[in-house]
């Protein structure tokens, strides 16, 4: 007869753990870290872009850039002007998780920056739910993906400290309903930061920077 | 895609307490899934073959308890099922709600021998 045994455990535990160290070595270096989410083409990289440009001489920043194959992304975050651009790819991993950042952690000196910008592989299901370790989680929403998006995937919009609507120079163009959007996002996730801006025509971009600035000044 | 590493740690997880139990076989997992949790347990299952091979969880069965997504409207307090195309309350239109079930995902227990 099998009997019965209780275990009540969480199964992303390990993850969230290690998630914890990445925290504590960040936190030792005295650095603020973000991790950015957004589904394929909604504009991480160029925000990334875009952002380091316009933080340059205010605060030195590294990169880490998930995906699932190629370092395009790490080599145009280089080329922005990231003091150090490390690639990790994910071999067809869907996310980043806590002991891939751990692995790229452990090739960067944390103590020579400011700011650290952990892009996670474009995806809007899973990544939320593999933490990292990073302070706050930034969700890149962009008008042409519909304005759908927070009803669609709960479980991301929720779960983010602060919120980029990207490609605000396609409203005129695109039947995105911002109050709808909006809606769905303030039922999950009241008071979250929003960003409207336009990585193209820079719209936007400097309330942003100053929400890093700030962040990384605390 | 991500339920393999997930797998692994369940397998992980049970072996665990199987060994601290003295447990000889393990011959079922009952793991609790919320409707928000982004798993898709058919994909566990075929993972779960793969892993639990030439363990003493092979062949054990893997039973799902499906928790239903639950929102609490915090104007009203209504608590409701959302909908993929509404997320609002039902009662009073109120935005801002708390999810109060749907998350979870964990291993509750092991059946062992």
């Amino acid at each position: 007869m099998p009997t019965n045994v209780p275990v009540v455990e969480n199964i992303l535990n390990a993850n969230d753990r290690l998630a914890q160290e990445n925290r504590t070595r960040i936190d030792a270096a005295g650095v603020f870290s973000i991790n950015i989410l957004a589904s394929p083409g909604a504009g991480k990289t160029s925000l990334i872009e875009q952002t380091l440009p316009l933080l340059k001489g205010r605060l030195r920043v590294a990169t880490v850039d998930g995906d699932i194959a190629t370092s395009i992304d790490a080599d145009r975050a280089a080329a922005a002007g990231a003091g150090a651009a490390i690639q990790i790819n994910t071999g067809g991993d869907c996310h980043l998780d806590a002991v891939m950042l751990r692995g790229a952690l452990e090739q960067l000196d944390l103590t020579q920056y400011d700011l650290l910008i952990v892009e996670n592989v474009g995806n809007l299901v899973c990544p939320a739910n593999f933490k990292l370790g990073t302070h706050k989680t930034v969700l890149v929403a962009s008008v042409p993906e519909g304005d759908d998006k927070p009803y669609k995937y709960p479980g991301t919009y929720r779960g983010v400290d602060a919120l980029v609507i990207n490609k605000i120079d396609l409203l005129p163009y695109v039947n995105f309903r911002m109050d709808y959007f909006q809606q769905g996002v303030q039922v999950l996730n009241p008071g979250v930061t929003t960003f409207p801006l336009s990585c193209r025509t820079g719209e936007g971009l400097d309330t942003w920077v100053e929400w890093l600035v700030q962040n990384a000044k605390k | 895609m991500h339920e393999l590493p997930v797998t692994q740690s369940i397998l992980k997880i049970a072996l665990d307490h199987a060994e601290k139990a003295n447990a000889q076989r393990i011959t079922a997992l009952n793991i609790v899934m919320g409707e928000l949790s982004s798993m898709v347990d058919d994909s566990i299952q075929f993972y779960w073959e793969i892993v639990a091979k030439d363990t003493i969880a092979e062949k054990a069965m893997l039973n799902f308890r499906r928790v239903p997504a639950e929102l609490q409207c915090m104007t009203c307090f209504h608590k409701y099922h959302p909908t993929d195309k509404e997320l609002v309350c039902p009662q009073c239109g109120g935005v801002g709600a708390k999810i109060i079930a749907g998350e979870e995902f964990a291993l509750e227990s092991i059946d062992v021998e």
